[in-house]
């Protein structure tokens, strides 16, 4: 650790709870107090473990794929996951799949996403030698193409229906999926342990495969694994609040410039602290301030699509 | 010039005419040859409904394509077309403007209103392509698609404040069942643009040399680029305005004609309208029967065969793209 990362992280965590503080307080009615703490409580919650999710498996991911700019979501990740969604449903019928406990079906969806995402990742980048610029394009045009076979596939099951299901694909934090807060939770709560085992060997990881293997690291399994908590945690954020592409570019790229520290003990506690802040922060702004609940997802793209670009335009990879 | 020219356009006008055939007695009404002819309920439907929808696929089809081949000659990259370069983003905030602030206005108004959008939103992306080098194709693409993200995300935000979304779904995604006679005519233009670019297609052409080579040979490089320009933004304006947006079919189909022909202009335009047109009347077919009888979107049917002919360009055999 370098000497003041502690004191940064300590920093952040204020952040965070003051943003906290402040989407649980500004603008409460007089006399609604306890039924807004509730209500509130809540989504705070909800909004903590998006922020876990997609700031963690943002960081996770850049240190196995060796770069930057590419994160889960951009790879049509998330659009994946809402492919095994409505693949669930198409296959097994609509009927059959309301007598089951929302809860067992999405475990059962992010089984399955783990493996369709672990396949598109080592096909993508098994082959050596492909550019950055092709993975990133083909990452890009296989989310389209799970977009477009999502809507495709709704469209077969109930022409009255689909529009729920397009309500699905657009991200609010507004409306958070309640009945999965708690299945979420103990699924981002089982990460830590894997995540404290590994966060040394990541490090490792960072420097590149060869540098990895030359240096002891069992490679292919780390990544493996690693993979996996990526999608089940893309699985949870896009359960909870839909597809955000560039949130956790913009988030892990804050984290990077902040913390300055480019080791996992620092920047996975720092990720989640300035996803939190910047997550609750903005919804408290967004949602109590200016009465816009929904635009902060549209605002966080626009941002994330500059960030994006201007990191394209300069040609950063590492 | 290529002596297989004659040949594949007659092939080509084949293949759009015997499809067109199909797809006109395809959909929920029964028609068939003998009750058209007889006149009535059924020749009505055949007249209002049936032909005007067949020829907007059509026109739809071959400009987007065409629309394409020339963006690809303008950028001097295989992986641009209007909807990978902000074009279709922009012309589709052009409309949200329009509808805003003047809500009355006559569909050719919103036309003019988004084709100056379309316009500003290309020449921004060929600007920022001067600043990414020729070495790295694949970029360019990326870049697009990014823009068209972050200008769609304006149009989003706007939508989304004056309870917008619904239309701002409109023309996303692309759809032929609203095409009714006197609902579509604005999509002639289109195949008068596609005219003009076949007219001047030896000096798209040489423009796809680059500018040095253009100068050499005599060309009136800026003059030659302004019209390409103009071509390509006020195509994706209409087919925006008037059935919505259809992504990658102008990337893919100027591909496969360019590796059936190669890049003379003079052979691949008819060729790509052939194709774009072929193509897009099998996934009108595909969506109008799938769900017999109710209609998938073509947007959405095209959105997959699309996307997928787009990564096999990028990943296939003789992908040209490393």
């Amino acid at each position: 650790m370098l000497p003041d990362t502690g004191w940064r992280i300590a920093a952040l965590a204020g952040l965070g709870l003051i943003a906290a503080a402040m989407f649980m307080t500004i603008g409460i009615p007089p006399g609604a107090f306890d039924f807004a703490i509730a209500f509130r409580g809540t989504k705070l919650a909800g909004l903590i473990l998006v922020a876990y999710a997609i700031g963690v498996s943002t960081v996770l991911f850049h240190t196995v794929t060796g770069n930057r700019i590419l994160t889960p979501s951009i790879m049509g990740f998330d659009a994946l996951y809402l492919l095994v969604q409505i693949g669930l449903v198409f296959t097994l019928g609509g009927s059959g799949m309301l007598a089951i406990p929302e809860q067992w079906k999405f475990v059962a969806e992010v089984i399955l996403m783990m493996g369709f995402a672990s396949a598109l990742f080592l096909w993508l980048f098994g082959e050596s030698g492909r550019s950055l610029h092709l993975t990133l394009l083909v990452g890009i045009i296989f989310g389209v193409l799970f977009r477009s076979l999502s809507s495709f596939m709704s469209r077969l099951i109930d022409p009255s229906e689909f529009v729920v299901v397009q309500g699905a694909s657009f991200a609010s934090f507004n409306a958070i999926n309640e009945d999965l807060l708690m299945i979420s939770a103990v699924l981002c709560l089982a990460t830590l342990p894997f995540l404290w085992s590994v966060y040394r060997k990541l490090d490792v990881l960072a420097l590149g495969r060869d540098h990895a293997i030359n240096l002891g690291l069992s490679y292919r399994r780390l990544v493996l694994t690693v993979l996996c908590v990526v999608a089940m945690l893309v699985s949870v954020s896009t359960a909870l609040v839909g597809p955000i592409t560039f949130f956790g570019l913009l988030v892990a790229h804050l984290t990077y410039i902040i913390v300055g520290d480019s080791r996992h003990g620092a920047t996975l506690p720092a990720v989640v602290l300035v996803s939190a802040a910047v997550l609750i922060g903005g919804q408290a702004v967004f949602e109590h301030v200016l009465g816009l609940q929904g635009a902060l997802s549209i605002v966080i793209d626009f941002l994330g699509g500059l960030v994006f670009l201007f990191l394209l335009l300069r040609g950063y990879s590492r | 010039m290529q002596r297989s020219v004659p040949y594949h356009a007659v092939l080509g006008a084949l293949m759009v005419l015997v499809l067109s055939g199909i797809s006109l007695f395809v959909g929920v009404s029964d028609l068939s040859v003998r009750d058209v002819l007889a006149g009535g309920d059924e020749a009505m439907i055949f007249m209002v409904s049936r032909i005007p929808r067949t020829l907007a696929i059509i026109l739809t089809g071959s400009s987007l394509a065409i629309a394409g081949l020339l963006f690809q000659m303008l950028a001097r990259n295989r992986f641009v077309e209007p909807s990978t370069a902000g074009t279709v983003e922009s012309a589709g905030l052009g409309l949200l403007v329009t509808i805003l602030f003047f809500p009355a206005s006559s569909v050719f108004v919103k036309m003019l209103i988004a084709s100056g959008f379309a316009i500003a939103g290309t020449l921004l992306f060929l600007r920022i392509l001067k600043s990414v080098p020729r070495s790295s194709p694949l970029l360019v693409p990326l870049v697009g698609l990014m823009l068209g993200g972050i200008i769609g995300s304006v149009a989003t935000f706007f939508a989304y404040r004056f309870d917008l979304l619904q239309l701002l779904g409109t023309w996303t995604n692309g759809e032929f069942s609203g095409v009714l006679k006197s609902r579509y005519e604005l999509l002639w233009l289109t195949a008068v643009l596609a005219g003009v670019a076949y007219l001047a297609a030896d000096r798209f052409t040489i423009l796809g040399l680059g500018e040095d080579v253009s100068v050499t040979l005599g060309l009136n490089f800026a003059q030659v680029r302004n019209l390409g320009l103009v071509i390509v933004s006020v195509i994706s304006a209409v087919i925006v305005v008037t059935v919505g947006a259809i992504p990658f079919l102008g990337l893919v189909v100027p591909n496969i004609a360019s590796r059936m022909v190669g890049d003379n202009l003079r052979a691949s335009v008819p060729w790509a309208a052939a194709l774009g047109a072929s193509i897009l009347l099998v996934c009108d077919m595909i969506g109008r029967v799938i769900r017999y009888p109710y209609e998938v979107p073509i947007g959405t049917v095209f959105g997959v065969v699309g996307s997928a002919l787009f990564l096999y360009l990028l990943l296939g055999k003789r992908s040209h793209a490393a």
